[in-house]
């Protein structure tokens, strides 16, 4: 371990900000990507299966 | 849309191994979902050991102190902002040559995750530009080229999304990621090519590392780690984009019926 306390860890030597600024907004893209392929997949399958009941209706 | 009928999956009659077979959507899709787990633990592991071993075991840098740590971060999404760009020009040349719809799909999954390593290469770089320099951003060769990538990716999007023929689409973005792939080149060799502020590579083909060893296995693994983070959203996102565009076939209606 190279830290002595949780406090100069967060501290980052006083350059806390521009790397917790970049950790932080690597973490949200990320999140908001996953978030995003989520909703994604559900209205997929939503739309996919409206459009399969619209054209068994159709047929018959 | 074509008929079900005619979505045969090729070669599947056949004994021989073809790599054509997997170029139906219908085959890839579920070699792409038992894929995506794989490598979202994998990637989730990668990047775990890069944290820890770049933020709690790598010593601060001589001249940067502990802003250089922003590294290994930056240098993984602006890896990843080239190479999937470069992965997008090829899926759609493929797309082009072979006329296969994944090819094209590929291409289209790939974009919003390279947007986004876009987007985080140039503000990683800000906050190191700013401890470093002392600006968020200067108008230098490097900075500039990776924002025209940037630029290209949400060209590629809103392209695509501006055309409503899904094939139409495919073509017309195609030929933008093709005549793209230029600026590539242009970001990668702009340090050398310029007198640029951004610093060289610490890592080069012909010469060893000017980097400490533990610092290089953070940064590696932390690229690695995005390396596979990017095939699990964008094989995830292929399997949406196949959903979508083959809703009408009858072997997603089955699988939909199982799924339920």
């Amino acid at each position: 371990m190279i830290w002595n306390s949780w406090a100069e860890f967060f501290a980052m030597g006083g350059y806390g900000l521009y790397v917790w600024g970049s950790t932080a907004a690597v973490a949200a893209c990320m999140a908001v990507e996953i978030v995003g392929l989520r909703m994604r997949r559900n209205a997929a399958v939503e739309q996919a299966r409206m459009a399969q009941k619209g054209s068994m209706r159709g047929s018959k | 849309m074509s008929s079900p009928e005619s979505i045969a999956a090729p070669a599947q009659q056949s004994g021989r191994f073809n790599l054509f077979h997997f170029a139906s959507p219908q085959t890839f899709f579920p070699l792409a979902g038992k894929m995506v787990p794989v490598f979202a633990v994998l990637s989730i592991a990668l990047m775990a050991a890069g944290m820890y071993i770049g933020f709690f075991r790598a010593p601060p840098d001589a001249q940067q102190h502990d802003s250089y740590r922003i590294i290994y971060l930056h240098v993984g999404a602006a890896w990843m902002s080239m190479v999937i760009y470069l992965a997008m020009a090829f899926w759609a040349a493929m797309g082009w040559i072979f006329n296969t719809r994944l090819s094209f799909m590929m291409a289209t999954a790939l974009a919003p995750t390279g947007a986004m390593f876009t987007f985080l290469a140039l503000w990683t770089g800000a906050f190191w530009g700013k401890p470093a320099w002392g600006a968020w951003w200067v108008w230098d060769a490097r900075l500039t080229s990776e924002l025209i990538l940037l630029f290209l990716y949400i060209g590629f999007i809103a392209l695509q999304a501006a055309i409503d023929d899904p094939r139409r689409a495919d073509r017309a973005g195609a030929v933008l990621a093709i005549v793209g792939a230029v600026n590539v080149p242009i970001i990668y060799f702009s340090v050398k090519w310029w007198n640029t502020l951004h610093q060289g590579s610490s890592i080069n083909f012909n010469r060893s590392p000017s980097m400490a060893a533990i610092m290089l296995v953070a940064m590696l693994l932390m690229a690695l780690g995005f390396w596979a983070y990017t095939f699990a959203a964008v094989l995830s996102r292929l399997r949406s984009i196949i959903i979508e565009r083959e809703r009408h076939t009858e072997w997603v209606k089955e699988y939909l019926e199982k799924r339920a």
